[in-house]
């Protein structure tokens, strides 16, 4: 378009003798620079800016302190999820010696963990989850529960370490299924 | 009988829509993207729902790798990481750095080698140093030097947020490890870095 009318205006100046130079530039290097402008900043930066989450951890107490809190816990209020290898996950309410519910195992995501959390977090008034890796559990998966608060608007939760009565109840909840 | 004329056609193409294209997609790249940052150590984060905004400044970030190696880094605002060498070698008086060293520490990205094998570490060139292979500091609770590192760094830039940066495949007992150290020096909330990813409740509500 703009080249058309150029070329009229050019032959106008050409009647009257006086000879216009074109406005005209090219913009190919123009336009060379800026694709390399583009291609540079495409590959030297990054999109998505990390995103966080925050965590507070209670703050440590004595081991004596850690014995009367853990006792002072309800049982009936107790959600247990235990994290182990291989990405398996168990739950069990109330203390590992005397389990309300026994031991069972169920899956991340929205199937499994999810759905029992929601259910139980319903039925039970001021649920209090308590997060147990195991040592062969992996980073991901802790973090999958710790979101899975989130999403299940679980108020109460804690991470607290695996006790061998736990450990246990794992070797023997395998066992039995063979 | 005239010849007929074929008129000739211009090759040359007007440019100046391509120019815009190119300059908007350039405009738009540098407002919406962040340089990457320049880590040696190769991370992939857990994903998590939470949509809090990481700050650019004032991070005392903890890395830990698949294989369980522990990174530290703290960023300069302030200078804050030429006053943490300042402190590290005021605290161990048998580690003093020579103005290079200092300029290496700043410019470098994650720490990850021990105390006693710092100095020939920044000791080296640029290249080399991207290229060595970083053992990870000690976080034995004989030899707890992460625990070092968070204290004096928190000393030097005392607004610092703490964030854990780890692999999805980090063994956990390290993490603990780390968040042990953590609640050690006091610092019981911390932030883990982790990736965007849909939150179902939202998604349900549309």
């Amino acid at each position: 378009m703009a080249e058309l009318e150029q070329k009229q205006v050019g032959k106008k100046g050409k009647k009257k003798g006086r000879k216009k130079m074109s406005t005209r530039i090219d913009l190919t290097p123009m336009v060379d620079l800026g694709f390399l402008l583009v291609t540079f900043f495409m590959l030297t930066t990054t999109f998505s800016k990390p995103q966080t989450m925050e965590i507070n951890m209670p703050v440590k107490p004595k081991e004596q302190l850690k014995e009367e809190e853990q006792n002072s816990l309800k049982a009936s209020k107790a959600f247990n999820i235990l994290i182990g290898a291989d990405n398996k996950l168990y739950w069990y309410r109330g203390l590992p010696q005397e389990p309300i519910e026994p031991l069972s195992e169920t899956i991340f995501g929205a199937d499994g963990i999810r759905k029992v959390l929601l259910l139980k977090n319903s039925q039970i008034e001021n649920m209090v989850v308590l997060i147990k890796p195991t040592n062969d559990a992996n980073y991901k998966n802790v973090v999958d529960i710790l979101d899975e608060m989130n999403i299940c608007n679980i108020q109460r939760y804690a991470l607290v370490d695996i006790t061998s009565a736990d450990l246990d109840a794992i070797k023997q909840f395998t066992k039995g299924q063979g | 009988m005239p010849k007929v004329k074929v008129p000739r056609k211009s090759t040359l193409i007007d440019m100046t829509a391509m120019c815009d294209v190119a300059f908007l997609l350039l405009t738009f790249f540098m407002l919406t993207t962040q340089f990457k940052s320049d880590e040696s150590v190769v991370v992939s984060l857990p994903s998590s729902i939470s949509e809090i905004k990481l700050p650019d400044t004032d991070i005392l970030n903890i890395t830990i790798t698949k294989d369980g190696k522990v990174f530290f880094n703290i960023d300069n605002k302030n200078f804050a990481r030429e006053r943490l060498l300042a402190r590290i070698s005021e605290k161990f008086p048998e580690l003093q750095f020579t103005a290079a060293e200092e300029k290496a520490f700043v410019l470098t990205g994650s720490i990850g080698v021990p105390l006693n094998q710092l100095k020939g570490y920044l000791d080296l060139d640029e290249p080399d140093r991207k290229m060595y292979d970083q053992p990870g500091i000690p976080i034995d609770s004989t030899n707890n030097e992460l625990g070092t590192w968070v204290m004096q760094g928190r000393l030097s830039n005392p607004n610092v947020r703490i964030t854990i940066k780890g692999d999805r495949d980090a063994p956990w007992p390290i993490v603990k490890k780390v968040i042990d150290t953590l609640q050690d020096k006091n610092v019981n909330k911390f932030n883990l870095i982790t990736n965007l990813e849909a939150d179902p409740n939202k998604l349900k509500g549309v």
